[in-house]
């Protein structure tokens, strides 16, 4: 690792005026940002450390209902907390890694990351959540730009992220099982104004919306009602893992599962 | 360099650290306590898991700087304080859990985390939660076993396969 200045601030206000320096960057819990710095992937300046911010640490439920996550929550906590109000996020939350990856991985450092095997982007997209950061609110259908791409500028923080409950919401993990990661993963949440379909691991581009299932799941929620839909596997990621023709079908029956579990 | 301090296995320590130095590199070289192994060094193998105030986490994955004033325990803590085995490493020699013994310090940390969680854990319990953490001697069996034995529930009838 190159060498860099360290620094822990309290505030979000303080931490957004450490970043503004040049080629500052921001820490979660460094699950991610650790190994990088350690290829030299990365040369910040300066790390401003946002778990010591106690504002964006926790989750509650605001005056709407919703469900919110500070930026800086651990998926342990988030596993835990989150049990009784969204049960299908604390269930992913809890399944991302492993126990000590999720005491110091965070919500927006996944989120900011945007890997396309990440559990929390199909959570997000899936539930139609919005993403909060220092200077604005971002709709999840407007965050996620690609592989390890995504609408925040940069010194912008994810503060929070606030989840609308839906009905009903499952998340199907076909598991890559020596990295823990999605090899597939598909959230699926029943709202009262249709169904959410969001896709991880499996496309190029990242986290997706499969429309067509959102369509014939939104007529009919059930798992046989897309016994007639695919997605092609034109664009699905090709690995020693699986061809991009298995992706496309696990997308299929990874929708299936979360309909059948939500 | 800045002044860190913090709780090591009861005892408080400070120490001088730059922004890029790890908690592990800490532990090992700053304050000579090399029972925390690394393997990896990428967050992949567990070998050095330690826990911050009673969470395991990877200690090759956090700066020293980031649990300044924590409370961390590692291996040396957890003997018993007459220097006799701990109750988790005594049922991991009592059941072979181990043979280089690189990846034990690790198991060790990360199955005290999980007993003081989950005091009677389902053996597909152990193997879940030890996820993170990749042996490459003993094919695992006993060291599900010896978690299984320090949790004082009955193992006789768990085959070594
Ligand atoms: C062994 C292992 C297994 C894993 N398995 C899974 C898995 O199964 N599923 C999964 O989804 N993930 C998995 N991960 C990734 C894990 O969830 C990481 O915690 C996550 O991707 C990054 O979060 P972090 O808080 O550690 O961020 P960091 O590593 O600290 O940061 C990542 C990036 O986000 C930026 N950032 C951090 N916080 C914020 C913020 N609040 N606002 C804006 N930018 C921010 C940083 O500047 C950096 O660019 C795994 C990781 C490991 C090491
Ligand atoms: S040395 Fe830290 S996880 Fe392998
Ligand atoms: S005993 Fe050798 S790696 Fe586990």
């Amino acid at each position: 690792m190159y060498a860099f200045d360290f620094e822990k601030p309290k505030t979000v206000a303080e931490a957004v005026e450490a970043l503004s320096r040049e080629d500052a960057m921001a820490l979660g819990g460094g699950q991610t940002l650790i190994p990088s710095l350690k290829q030299h992937l990365a040369a910040p300046s300066a790390l401003v450390s946002l778990t010591g911010i106690a504002e964006m640490r926790g989750v509650c439920t605001g005056t709407d209902g919703a469900l919110c996550v500070g930026g800086a929550t651990p998926h342990a906590v988030v596993a835990t907390e989150a049990a009784a109000k969204y049960p299908a996020l604390a269930a992913l939350a809890g399944n991302i890694g492993d126990p000590a990856v999720r005491n110091r991985g965070t919500i927006g450092g996944s989120l900011a990351n945007n890997d396309p095997a990440a559990d929390y982007p199909a959570a997000v997209l899936g539930s139609g959540a919005t993403i909060v950061t220092n200077t604005r609110s971002i709709a999840a259908d407007d965050f996620f730009e690609g592989l390890f791409t995504t609408a925040l500028e940069p010194g912008e923080i994810i503060v929070e992220v606030r989840f609308p409950i839906p009905q009903r919401a499952a998340y199907a993990k076909f598991q890559q099982p020596a990295s823990r990661f999605a090899l597939t993963g598909v959230f699926v949440a029943k709202t009262a104004n249709g169904v959410r379909v969001a896709v991880t691991g499996a496309s190029e581009n990242g986290v997706f919306r499969w429309s067509e299932a959102e369509a014939a799941l939104s007529a009919d929620f059930s798992a046989e009602a897309i016994e007639g839909v695919s997605v092609p596997a034109e664009g699905m990621v090709g690995d020693l893992h699986g061809t991009p023709a298995y992706r496309a079908n696990l997308v299929k029956v990874m929708t299936q599962r979360a309909v059948r579990a939500a | 360099m800045t002044k860190v301090t913090m709780t090591v296995n009861g005892r408080a320590v400070s120490g001088e650290v730059e922004g890029r130095t790890l908690l592990s590199a800490f532990l090992r070289e700053g304050l000579g306590l090399t029972g925390t192994h690394v393997g990896c060094d990428t967050s992949q193998c567990g070998a050095c898991v330690v826990h911050v105030d009673g969470q395991p986490v990877k200690s090759c994955t956090v700066f020293a700087s980031d649990v300044e004033g924590a409370s961390v325990t590692t291996i040396e803590g957890m003997a018993n304080p007459d220097g006799t085995l701990g109750r988790v490493q005594q049922a991991f020699q009592d059941h072979h859990g181990l043979q280089c013994g690189f990846c034990t310090p690790g198991m060790v940390m990360s199955a005290a985390a999980l007993l003081a969680e989950n005091p009677k854990p389902t053996e597909a319990d152990v193997r879940h939660y030890l996820e993170g953490n990749i042996c490459r001697c003993t094919g695992y069996h006993n060291i599900v076993k010896a978690v299984l034995a320090a949790s004082g529930q009955d193992v006789s009838g768990l085959a070594a396969e």
